[in-house]
């Protein structure tokens, strides 16, 4: 049985009358020990999906869906006090940008108390020992002094690793990483990356990483699935999905990697944007954008059909390598 | 810290010429003067009025008197008042007890309801209450204090027979001024004679509630709008996102998490309402009859009592500007990038 079970997961925000439905009928799985990649543009739902699935949308958006499912348990009915059981012990998250997601009143020490406490019931010099352990853990320099400093006087990449600090602190089950290394510098996000996967094998917990980096993903990730425009446009294992792309937008997406253009004088992109609210096609999402649409496209929605390898929310998934026309 | 202080030190001196400087040349520009006010100006004789004039060494020009009046106060003389020959420093001191606490108890009237008023409107955005609140608090801040203060007087003191019209106690009680603040002299007055003084304390309270809700009307609303529009604004902040993504309770998130952050913008406001609550206790105190230090320097400008209203008002605005200070520096501990930049 899978860690993490999502089925027909569908998030909707705004009016009864008039919603916008930021995730649609998504499916995911993730099991115990395995890295999978999110990948898509901004606004395809991927953070708003693990949002979603850690009960942080705060009654803003409604939340429908057949399966959900961690451990055994199900999300959609625990109550919120059991949910918060759950959410920053088993599953822990970390965000895009580490300077801001640090409260800036309290020191780099308490907030990684903080959730000993919660969780664990760690008192005193326990708790101290476990939080300077868990700041050596993510690599942390001078880690004794830099329990007492507060967040502006670290860097970005030190803000980060005590993000991953918080995170882990609980032995959590399931890391989700929210972009975790878009807000910081090149040479820091390797590193990150590279403790963050270190991590993953030393404790064999899943890890859900949320990127548009494709090149990330192709490097760490076992398993990846691409959003668009709120739904799993394809899903696969890493190499094949890299190799044979089966979903015009999984093409489009990496051949607009520069790195596969050499040669080509120009970038290759896919004209367009991500529908939003008021421009939703009533065909295939999109539809609009897509090379390879035809009558039936613009019309009728595809569902999601497993293959061989993965699975294609196309009508028309491109199983033989054509051009572009 | 020490420089953080010193900085904020310098900066005062100018401020404090300035008030000298208003007060001084504001008081001397009301028609009449202290002698005028005394005797009458139809009876006075010109003669008499010049000499006493003299006397009080107002015939000099301005730019003299000024020039004594800052020489007097380098030499920490306050002066005395025209009228009943005390030194301003004691008259103050004797009256401001009243005044400070009334305007203490104002004061956590609008700190407490406000600030608990702005939570719950922040939390239950867009709310029948949130709206409630600040539709009340608009009011509340439009209210003309002395207005406000009869309406609440028409209606608790004479419909209802709840509270004392004015004053600060029954005078049925004897109870000696010992702190000057009638809370703490009524209940030991009441410890020491439960018999004859039973109720001083109660009594204390019932005359102070009414005063010290009208003076912290517009505080409390101030307080309450900017605890909501602050705690909004937190509360889409990453770190409370990550505070969520914890699993903390929701009471943790919003008070250890939301409201510390929230509350840096809503200190400097208290700290500014002091400013206000002075000013306010003029009107307060006029209206409750309240013998403070609001009712000291109406009576001053009345009689143009030179001294008093220059001194007093000085001794008033230096406590403004000490309590801003102060708030400077609990701003510094709220927020520790503000302590660590140098």
């Amino acid at each position: 049985m899978s860690l993490l079970q999502i089925k027909n997961l569908s998030v909707e925000f705004g009016s009864e009358k008039n919603p916008f439905r930021a995730v649609e009928g998504l499916d995911l799985s993730v099991d115990q020990g395995e890295i999978v990649g999110i990948v898509g543009e901004s606004g395809s739902g991927k953070s708003v999906t693990m949002m979603a699935m850690m009960g942080l949308l705060e009654g803003q958006g409604r939340i429908v869906a057949d399966e959900l499912t961690f451990d055994g348990k199900n999300l959609l009915t625990i109550s919120a006090r059991e949910r918060r059981k759950i959410v920053g012990k088993d599953i822990a998250m970390i965000f895009q940008d580490p300077m801001t997601s640090l409260n800036p009143s309290y020191t780099v020490g308490y907030q990684i108390m903080e959730v000993l406490k919660v969780h664990q019931g760690l008192r005193g010099a326990e708790l101290r020992a476990r939080a300077l352990e868990l700041m050596e853990l993510v690599e942390i320099p001078a880690a004794k002094t830099r329990l007492e400093a507060y967040p502006h006087q670290l860097s970005g990449g030190m803000s980060q690793r005590v993000m991953i600090a918080v995170a882990l602190a609980c032995n959590p089950k399931l890391l989700i990483a929210d972009e975790p290394t878009t807000a910081l510098d090149v040479t820091i996000q390797a590193q990150i990356m590279d403790l963050l996967v270190n991590l993953q094998k030393e404790r064999n917990m899943a890890l859900l990483m949320i990127t548009h980096d494709l090149a990330v993903i192709a490097e760490v990730a076992h398993r990846v699935a691409v959003m668009y425009a709120g739904q799993v446009a394809e899903e696969g294992s890493v190499p094949q999905l890299f190799r044979h792309p089966v979903h015009p937008y999984t093409q489009a997406l990496l051949s607009s990697i520069p790195e596969h253009s050499k040669g080509a004088r120009r970038l290759v992109t896919l004209p367009g944007i991500v529908p939003g609210q008021y421009d939703r096609p009533s065909g295939c999402l999109l539809s609009p954008r897509c090379p390879y649409a035809q009558e039936r496209c613009r019309n009728e929605r595809p569902g999601i059909t497993a293959h061989e390898h993965g699975a294609v929310r196309c009508f028309y998934p491109l199983f033989e390598k054509k051009e572009a026309p | 810290m020490f420089f953080f202080i010193l900085r904020r030190l310098g900066v005062l001196i100018p401020t404090f010429f300035g008030i000298t400087l208003i007060t001084f040349s504001l008081i001397r520009m009301i028609p009449g003067d202290p002698i005028e006010v005394m005797m009458g100006e139809r009876s006075l004789d010109p003669a008499l009025h010049a000499a006493a004039m003299k006397r009080l060494g107002l015939d000099q020009p301005l730019y003299i008197q000024y020039f004594d009046y800052i020489g007097n106060l380098f030499q920490g003389n306050l002066g005395a008042s025209l009228k009943t020959q005390q030194s301003v420093w004691s008259e103050f001191t004797t009256l401001f007890p009243a005044t400070l606490e009334l305007a203490l108890c104002a004061l956590v009237f609008a700190t407490v309801c406000g600030l608990l008023a702005g939570v719950v409107a922040a939390i239950k955005r867009g709310s029948i209450f949130d709206h409630g609140v600040m539709g009340i608090s608009l009011t509340g801040f439009s209210m003309p204090i002395f207005w406000w203060g009869l309406i609440l007087i028409m209606l608790f003191s004479v419909q209802l027979g709840w509270t004392p019209v004015s004053g600060r106690l029954d005078l049925a009680f004897d109870v000696q001024p010992q702190t000057g603040f009638m809370l703490i002299d009524a209940w030991r007055a009441e410890m020491a004679d439960p018999e004859y003084n039973a109720g001083a304390f109660k009594d204390a309270v019932m005359h102070l509630i009414l005063p010290a809700i009208v003076l912290g009307t517009i505080p409390l609303a101030v307080i309450a709008r900017m605890t909501r529009s602050s705690m909004l604004e937190v509360l889409r902040e990453d770190y409370v996102r990550t505070a969520r993504a914890k699993g903390l309770s929701p009471a943790r998130v919003i008070f250890i998490h939301t409201l510390r952050n929230a509350l840096i913008p809503v200190l400097t406001v208290i700290g500014l309402q002091v400013g206000t609550l002075m000013g306010g206790a003029v009107l307060t105190e006029t209206i409750f009859s309240w013998p403070g230090i609001g009712k000291w320097l109406i009576d001053a400008i009345g009689r143009r009592d030179y001294p008093v209203v220059q001194n007093g008002i000085l001794i008033v605005a230096t406590l403004v500007i000490l309590t801003n200070f102060i708030v400077d520096i609990l701003y510094g501990i709220a927020n520790p990038r503000i302590r660590h930049a140098k």
